[in-house]
């Protein structure tokens, strides 16, 4: 068995709405010089190998029309 | 006509298109997620709601049910389906339209009256909908901004695809060129972020929504 | 500190257990009396007072002690209510306390067997000028929209409001609204000798131990993010999932009983549903679906993890119970027995771990008298906000801008209003949320109205103008209410103050009711809501159904350029208690005496007359009084005013600030055709023509006072809450 821990995160390039609200409001929560955040999700999940994974993500666990993915085999 | 409204857990406005599609004078069933069989129906809405929670992402897991297969088959022999919303959301991921809704801009849930213009898409659903028509429907939705990258969107664009946007300043979600609503290139499947089955009382001060659900019987084989 | 004490027993109640079991009770005995007999579940120092409360009438289908209350629409149909309060979680994690407040009125009403198809909500918080209050009532509101929202109901109305005194301890009460087929519905008690216990819905993990009733019993201290572990938290997918199990499983008939689990869980579902059926109960815990799998007898026991129902079942139904549940995709498990012991006994794989006798767990809690003193002065102090200097057209304004005044359209906006198709007025558009019911051929309203500050004032006056605000509201829709739900926010019975603060509270709640011919069929007492500076603001919250007969004559309209303005009802201005008086830092005890007979006969004159089609616009005047709901009518419509209240003065002999922004019950501004108002006098209700709808001020003439602001200036002051909230 195999750990894997998947990454996705929205493309560079498209608006992050949730990215840029946490941006904003770190300024007046005293935080300061931090920027460029994007939010996105982590799946892990545990399998017999890593054979199907890539088409997993590209399936279902992220669109690639809007987000990039990266596998890590933990 | 004969019209199935799809049911995952989690819609919300199955029976409210149920309720819209019977005004317009159709009879209707719903049909379960896990069913195949749609013999017997003529047309297909996908409804609005939160299915699956919307977890993973919004109408993902959805586009997986055996129905959206045999709505894939029904779409490509040319039969009319309606996404509306979530629904939307859903076909979107299935592939059977193109683009994809992100979070809203200001990333609130946002409900309210508003005003959508008429594209210029061909389809059997915009039958009593001339190009510029506008129309009062209201929107509800998180997760409605329209995006689809600079190729697909040219396309879409010179395709006749659109099928109404944002009435000007009246874009609630920052979708680009004030898209609400798209088909795919044959015209007969048809998706749109606001809900016209909320506009088909006049109690609720507008019917525009009921010239949306008409389309199809307007011009039935 | 000793074990009982910790968990919030006095030493008499642990002396008093150790006597009705004859011994000393075990961990798990221990930790499921702290619950029951903790203020929330047992109502200690409340419930001899409620008892006078009236709870029948010829609609009353459901009344207290059930699940929630309803009365009879007709047709075979009946409306299920009740209102209840996530007070103290909401203020530890604003979202989740919201969302899961939501979620468990919800439940109560899908546990009697209906359908939910409305939520309102009445939500108290400090001033704006903090970033905690800006914080708390974003996670109130989205939590709020969140969990409606997901399930797909409507959130139709509610009311927000911004004073100091709820500062440390916001209030969130979560209304709900259902329809069910009146034979349809289902109790609570357990029956049956050798049925099934069964449970469904979310697995059990160990949300919320010690959670919602601890908190409930015990004031805030400094330093809450320690009580965070104990938050629940909601799953609404979960909830959606388990409403359409429910119903389906009703609708086939094949439940003897049904119970939610809400505060002390399992503990309180199970020992109640005993406790009304007169059996027993054996609830295996081994035999409960857990999320983590080292769970303790009593963790499993006072688990408060959200989303889940508890079902009595014949032996022959379940396997058709079990498979319903399993299509709903929701977990289920038969993990009990009713029996004719009178104990309820907790078993782990069959080995006896607690064993209570029912009544002596669900009914053996001492009930509580009150030490009511009347306080001889205003406890609450007092802010200036407003120039000394400022004119009536300044104060007009500055009332306006007010931030439980103004529009409250931004929250509104973030609650899905109009799914279910029964919407016939959205929330904040007229002074009742309105729903359609065709299947009794008529429409529903529903308000919720509460007030802490006039309460605060005079208790007992100040309870009696909340129902008759609620009643009124009802009114302007043309709605006649059948019933009444309340929740009952206070601080801490044990001081003498909220003591007498209560008891007039109930008293007022009551006379109130008695008038006007209402059932109280449910409701809910939050109390210990207080803080070393002090408790909240005495606060009840009425909710009330009423019905209508034609969703198209529900009033609801903006008024149109060339109506006549009337003033109608025993409206007898005074600014004592009004938010006038609070900007100019001037509250104090006493408000004047309410004479509820004539106040009565204009909520009738008006409903009918709203009823007739003839008037289509009609409000209640409340705070800010007559020359602040000018101005929301006004913005509502985009056309101004030019009224004299030359004859308020006359009438009632009082000043022109009275006149121009004081507050009573009583008072109707209707608009519209002359001839249609004139026609409702002669009724022995007071009327009052005012003037004319026209232009683009509102022009508000009082003796030699007068206001004048433009309608685009009013619409600033007006809309000016979503600067302050997101600043």
């Amino acid at each position: 068995m195999i750990t894997a821990r998947i990454l996705i995160r929205p493309k560079e390039g498209i608006l992050d709405a949730q990215g840029k609200t946490v941006e904003y409001a770190l300024p007046g929560l005293g935080f300061t010089g931090i920027e460029h955040v994007r939010v996105g999700r982590i799946v892990e999940l545990k399998a017999e190998n890593a054979d199907r994974l890539d088409e997993l993500c590209e399936k279902l666990l992220a669109n690639p029309l809007i987000e990039d993915y990266e596998i890590e085999i933990v | 006509m004969i019209w199935g409204v799809l049911q995952f857990p989690g819609s919300c406005d199955e029976r409210d298109a149920q309720h819209a599609l019977e005004l317009a004078g159709g009879e209707t069933r719903l049909v379960w997620h896990e069913e195949t069989d749609l013999s017997g129906i003529d047309g297909i809405v996908v409804p609005g709601g939160f299915s699956y929670g919307d977890y993973l992402r919004v109408g993902a897991i959805a586009s997986f049910a055996p129905a959206m297969n045999a709505v894939a088959d029904f779409a490509a022999a040319g039969g009319p389906v309606l996404g509306i919303c979530n629904g939307f959301q859903v076909l979107c991921e299935a592939g059977l339209l193109p683009g994809a809704l992100l979070t809203n801009e200001g990333t609130r849930f946002i409900c309210r009256q508003g005003d959508l213009i008429t594209g210029d898409a061909e389809s059997p659903w915009l039958s009593e909908l001339a190009p510029g028509t506008s129309i009062s429907i209201p929107f509800k939705h998180q997760t409605g901004r329209y995006f689809a990258p600079p190729e697909m969107l040219d396309a879409v664009e010179s395709n006749n695809q659109v099928a109404f946007r944002y009435a000007p300043g009246q874009n609630p979600n920052g979708s680009l060129n004030d898209i609400a609503g798209v088909t795919n290139e044959a015209g007969n499947v048809l998706g749109l972020m606001p809900h016209p089955e909320h506009a088909v009382e006049a109690f609720t001060g507008s019917t525009d929504g009921l010239r949306l659900f008409r389309g199809p019987a307007g011009v039935a084989v | 500190m000793a074990k009982h004490r910790e968990l919030g027993l006095t030493d008499d109640e642990f002396e008093l257990i150790k006597q009705k079991m004859d011994r000393e009770p075990n961990a798990v005995e221990l930790a499921m009396f702290s619950l029951l007999w903790s203020e929330h579940c047992a109502y200690k120092h409340s419930r001899k007072l409620l008892k006078n409360l009236p709870t029948e009438g010829p609609r009353v289908v459901m009344g207290p002690g059930e699940n929630a209350g309803a009365v009879d629409i007709g047709n075979g149909w009946s409306i299920a209510f009740k209102v209840e309060s996530h007070n103290h979680p909401s203020a530890v994690e604003p979202f989740q306390g919201a969302a899961t407040g939501v979620g468990g009125i919800l439940r109560d009403v899908i546990a009697l067997g209906a359908r939910p198809i409305a939520i309102l909500d009445s939500l108290r918080f400090g001033e704006l000028d903090t970033e905690r209050t800006r914080y708390l009532v974003d996670g109130v509101v989205r939590g709020i929209g969140h969990y409606g929202n997901s399930m797909g109901i409507p959130t139709v109305g509610g009311e927000i409001y911004f004073e100091p005194p709820y500062e440390q301890n916001c209030l969130v009460n979560a209304m709900c609204v259902g329809i069910a087929r009146t034979d349809e519905m289902v109790r609570a008690a357990a029956a049956g000798t050798g049925n099934m216990v069964v449970l469904f819905g979310s697995k059990t993990g160990r949300d919320g131990i010690g959670g919602a009733s601890v908190l409930a019993s015990a004031e805030l201290e400094e330093g809450d993010a320690s009580k965070r572990p104990t938050v629940q938290i909601g799953d609404p997918f979960e909830e959606s999932k388990v409403l359409e199990c429910c119903q389906e499983l009703l609708g086939n008939d094949l439940l003897v009983s049904l119970q939610d689990l809400g505060a002390a869980g399992l503990t309180s579902s199970a020992g109640e549903m005993a406790a009304a059926g007169g059996t027993g109960i054996d609830i295996d815990v081994g035999l409960v679906p857990l999320r983590e799998a080292d769970m303790e007898p009593f963790e499993i026991m006072v688990s408060e993890s959200q989303e889940r129902m508890l079902a009595v079942v014949t032996p022959e139904m379940v396997d058709d119970v079990l498979a319903i549940c399993t299509k709903w995709q929701t977990d289920s498990a038969v993990i009990g027995e009713v029996t004719d012991t009178g104990d309820f006994r907790i078993l782990r794989n069959g080995e006896l771990e607690g064993e209570i006798a029912v009544d002596a767990l669900v009914d053996g809690c001492p009930l509580y008298d009150l030490d009511p003193v009347e306080p001889s002065e205003w406890i609450y102090g007092n802010n200036v906000t407003l120039d000394e200097n400022a004119g009536p057209s300044e104060i007009a304004l500055s009332l306006l801008g007010a931030s439980s005044i103004a529009s409250k359209q931004w929250a509104y906006d973030q609650y899905d209003s109009i799914v279910g198709s029964r919407t016939v007025h959205r929330a904040g558009a007229a002074d009742a949320a309105v729903l359609d019911i065709p299947e009794s051929d008529r429409a529903i309203a529903i308000s919720i109205d509460g007030n802490g500050r006039r309460v605060a004032g005079a208790p007992f006056q100040g309870t009696i103008e909340a129902t008759l605000e609620c009643a009124a509201n009802l009114a302007c829709v043309g709605a006649e209410p059948l019933g009444v739900t309340n929740c009952l926010n206070f601080g801490n019975p044990e001081k003498p103050t909220v003591a007498w603060q209560l008891s007039q509270s109930v008293l007022g709640l009551t006379e109130a009711c008695e008038a006007l011919g209402l059932p109280v069929v449910g409701g809910n007492v939050s109390l210990y809501n207080e803080t070393p500076s002090g408790p909240i603001y005495p606060t009840p919250v009425i909710g009330m159904v009423g019905e209508l007969p034609d969703p198209f004559k529900s009033g609801g309209q903006p008024w149109e350029d060339s109506n006549w303005v009337a003033l109608v009802g025993p409206f007898n201005p005074s600014l004592a208690g009004s938010e006038l008086e609070k900007s100019r830092g001037q509250l104090g005890q006493g408000l004047p005496d309410v004479d509820i007979a004539p106040v009565k006969a204009a909520i009738e004159l008006v409903r009918d007359a709203v009823r007739s089609g003839k008037i289509r616009t009609a409000r209640d005047v409340s705070d800010g009084g007559i020359t602040t709901l000018l101005s929301e009518m006004a913005l509502d419509s985009g056309v101004g005013c030019d009224v004299s209240l030359a004859p308020v003065i006359a009438l009632h002999d009082c000043s022109e600030e009275d006149a121009l922004f004081g507050e009573a019950p009583g008072g109707f501004i209707l608009a519209g055709d002359r001839k249609a108002i004139e026609e409702l006098g002669g009724k022995g209700v007071q009327i009052e023509l005012l003037g004319r709808v026209e232009g683009n001020e509102v022009k508000v003439a009082a003796g030699e006072s007068s206001v004048e602001i433009l309608v685009a200036e009013a619409k600033a002051a007006f809309e000016s809450l979503p600067h302050r909230i997101e600043a």
